[in-house]
C-alpha cells in the first residue's frame, strides 16, 4: 500500500467522523466545529483528484467564510448549548424516508459509474483550464450566477438597511 | 525541493534506493520540521523580545535587559517561565474545545509557512496556488479564536471572539482583493512564480510598477495587519476594554500560544508583502557559486521581510486603537473601493498603456520613491540641528 493510499483512507475516515460527528452531536456548537473537520476533509479528497484551485476554494469560502458566518449566528444565540428539544422522535420517520431515498440515488450512482483508476494526474495548475472554462465554455451559465448572487447582495443590503425599513413602516 | 529529493535519492546520495513516493514527504516533512523548530518558532520569539525593546525605545524606557546580552534571551525565559506554569481550565469552560483552540491557532498559522519562499530553491512546497493557500488556511485561526472565545464561557472572550471574527472576516477581502493586481500581472498564483515576474532593483518591483500596484501595496499591508489582530487594529483583546480578549481566561503555555500566532504572523505578513511587491530574493547574478547566492537571497529575503514586523513595531508603539465602528467604516468604505479600484485600474493598465510608457513610468515612481526618502532624512536631519541638542541628548547608544 503506497503512501497516497494511506493519507487517502486516512482523510476519508477523517472526513466521515467529523460528519458523524456534525449529525449526531446534541450540542449544536460541536457540530459546528466539527464541521470544520468535513469541510478540510472535503478539500484534502479534492487534492488527491488533482483540483488545487478548487480545494483552496473550499478552504477560503467554506472555512474562511460560511463556517465563520455559523459559528457567528450559534455563537450568538442565548444558551444554545443547553437547548431543551422536548421531543427527539417526531422527525425520524420522515428523516428515515429522506435518508434511504438519498442513498438509494448513491446507492445506484456508485454502482454504474465505470470507475477508472488513474494512474498518474497531471501535476499542472488546475487554474487555466478552470479559467478558460469560465470565460469560454460556459460564459452564460459563469455570468448568470454571478448575476444571481449580486442581486441577493443588492437584496440583503436592502433588507438590512435601517433607514429602508423604517420608510416602508 | 524536487530536485534536492531526485539528488537525495540518486546514487550515492543518502537517501540512495528509496522510491520517489516516499522520499518526497519523507524530505518535506524532515524540511519542513527544520523551518518550523529553526525558523519559525525562534523568529516568533526573538520578535516578542525586539517589539518590547522597539517600544521601550519609542517610550522612553529601558525594556527587557536583564537575561542575556541584552536581554537577547528574554524570550526563551518567558516560554520556559510559561511552560512551567499551571495550565489552568475554568471549571464553567467547555474542557475540550478550551484546550484544542491554541493548537488551532497555531496550525492555521505554521500551515502558511508551507508555501513561504525562503531562497530561489529553498521552499517546503511551490504550490500552484500559494498565495490563496496562505490566504485560506489564516481562516483556521479565526476559527480557533471564535473557539477560545465561546468555550471560556466569559463575556469579555466571547466578544472578543465575535470582534476577531468580524474583524478578520472583512478585512480577507480587501486583504484578497489587493492580492488580484499582482495576479493579474504574473499570470500565476505560486509564491516562487509572482517573484521570478520581478527584479532585483526596485523598478522592477510590483510595488512600482504602476500607481495602482502602489496603493494596492498599503490597502495590502494595513488589511494584513488588521487580520493579524495589531494595534491599531487589536480591538478583540483591546486590554481597556476587554480585559485581553478572547485570551482572557487561558494561562501558562497555552495564552503564550495565542502570542507566539500573533508574533509570528508578522513574519508571514512581512513574507508576503516581500514576495507580491517588493521582488522577494531577487538578487544581482554576482557570483556563480550556488551557494553564495543562497545565502545572498535568503539575506535579502529575510531583511525585506523583517523590514515589515518592524514598521508593525512602529505603528503599534505610535497609533492609539480604533473603535469598532471605525474599523468596519475604514474596510468596508474606504479600502474595499480602493482595492476594487487597483485591480480594474491595473486591468486597463495592461490593456492600454505600452511598454515604453510603462517602463518610463516605473522609472518615474522609483525615482519619487527615491526623493521622499531623501527629503525625509533630510527633515529629520534639519529638526535634529534645530532641537539644538546636547551630544549627550542624542542617546544614540542602545547599550543600557
Amino acid at each position: 500500500m503506497s503512501l497516497a493510499v494511506v493519507l487517502f483512507y486516512a482523510f476519508a475516515i477523517f472526513t466521515v467522523v467529523s460528519a458523524a460527528g456534525v449529525a449526531f452531536s446534541p450540542n449544536v456548537v460541536y457540530s459546528a466545529f466539527a464541521l470544520m473537520g468535513t469541510l478540510l476533509g472535503v478539500a484534502a479528497m479534492y487534492v488527491f483528484l488533482a483540483a488545487d484551485f478548487v480545494a483552496m476554494a473550499q478552504v477560503l469560502v467554506y472555512i474562511g467564510g460560511i463556517l465563520v458566518l455559523m459559528l457567528f449566528a450559534v455563537m450568538l444565540t442565548h444558551r444554545i448549548a443547553t437547548a431543551n428539544i422536548s421531543n427527539r422522535s417526531v422527525g425520524r420517520v420522515p428523516a428515515l424516508l429522506i435518508v434511504s431515498g438519498v442513498g438509494l440515488i448513491m446507492g445506484r450512482a456508485i454502482y454504474r459509474t465505470n470507475w477508472v483508476l488513474g494512474t498518474d494526474l497531471p501535476d499542472a495548475p488546475s487554474t487555466y483550464a478552470i479559467g478558460t472554462g469560465f470565460l469560454g465554455t460556459y460564459v452564460l451559465p459563469f455570468e448568470l450566477a454571478s448575476f444571481v448572487l449580486l442581486a441577493v447582495l443588492v437584496g440583503a443590503v436592502a433588507i438590512s438597511r435601517k433607514e429602508l425599513r423604517d420608510a416602508q413602516g | 525541493m524536487k530536485d534536492l529529493v531526485l539528488s537525495l535519492i540518486a546514487e550515492g546520495g543518502a537517501l540512495a534506493g528509496v522510491p520517489f513516493s516516499l522520499a518526497a514527504p519523507l524530505v518535506m516533512v524532515a524540511f519542513g520540521a527544520l523551518v518550523v523548530f529553526g525558523f519559525v518558532l525562534p523568529i516568533a520569539g526573538i520578535t516578542s523580545w525586539l517589539e518590547r525593546r522597539v517600544w521601550a525605545r519609542i517610550q522612553s524606557r529601558i525594556g527587557p535587559n536583564r537575561v542575556g546580552p541584552q536581554g537577547f534571551l528574554q524570550w526563551l525565559a518567558d516560554g520556559l517561565k510559561n511552560l512551567l506554569k499551571e495550565d489552568i481550565i475554568p471549571s464553567a469552560a467547555d474542557k475540550w474545545l478550551f484546550s484544542l483552540a491554541p493548537y488551532l491557532v497555531v496550525v492555521g498559522f505554521i500551515a502558511t509557512f508551507a508555501a513561504v519562499p525562503f531562497t530561489s530553491s529553498l521552499i517546503i512546497a511551490d504550490l500552484n496556488i500559494g498565495i490563496l493557500y496562505i490566504t485560506a488556511v489564516t481562516g483556521i485561526v479565526v476559527v480557533g479564536v471564535l473557539m477560545a472565545g465561546w468555550s471560556s464561557n466569559n463575556k469579555w472572550s466571547l466578544l472578543g471572539g465575535i470582534r476577531s471574527a468580524a474583524q478578520i472576516v472583512s478585512y480577507e477581502i480587501p486583504a484578497g482583493l489587493s492580492v488580484f493586481p499582482i495576479v493579474l500581472l504574473t499570470g500565476t498564483l505560486s509564491m516562487q512564480g509572482i517573484i521570478r515576474a520581478q527584479g532585483w532593483a526596485p523598478w522592477d518591483w510590483f510595488f512600482f510598477y504602476n500607481p495602482f500596484t502602489f496603493a494596492a501595496f498599503f490597502v495590502f499591508f494595513v488589511a494584513a495587519l488588521a487580520e493579524g489582530n495589531r494595534t491599531p487594529f487589536d480591538i478583540p483583546e483591546a486590554e481597556s476594554e476587554l480585559v485581553a480578549g478572547f485570551c482572557t481566561e487561558y494561562s501558562g503555555m497555552r495564552y503564550l500560544l495565542f502570542f507566539l500566532e500573533e508574533w509570528g504572523n508578522l513574519y508571514v505578513i512581512g513574507a508576503i508583502v516581500t514576495t507580491l511587491f517588493l521582488g522577494g530574493w531577487q538578487v544581482p547574478a554576482f557570483t556563480d557559486n550556488p551557494m553564495l547566492l543562497a545565502v545572498a537571497q535568503f539575506g535579502t529575503f529575510f531583511l525585506k521581510a523583517y523590514f515589515f514586523v518592524f514598521v508593525a513595531m512602529w505603528v503599534r508603539a505610535t497609533l492609539p486603537r480604533v473603535r469598532v465602528d471605525q474599523l468596519m467604516t475604514v474596510c468596508w468604505k474606504y479600502m474595499v473601493p480602493i482595492a476594487i479600484v487597483n485591480m480594474l485600474g491595473t486591468a486597463a493598465w495592461m490593456l492600454f498603456v505600452p511598454e515604453t510608457l510603462g517602463r518610463l513610468v516605473q522609472f518615474g515612481m522609483t525615482g519619487l520613491g527615491a526623493v521622499v526618502v531623501v527629503v525625509f532624512f533630510r527633515r529629520v536631519r534639519f529638526h535634529l540641528r534645530r532641537a539644538n541638542l546636547k551630544p549627550s541628548d542624542y542617546y544614540y547608544s542602545p547599550i543600557i
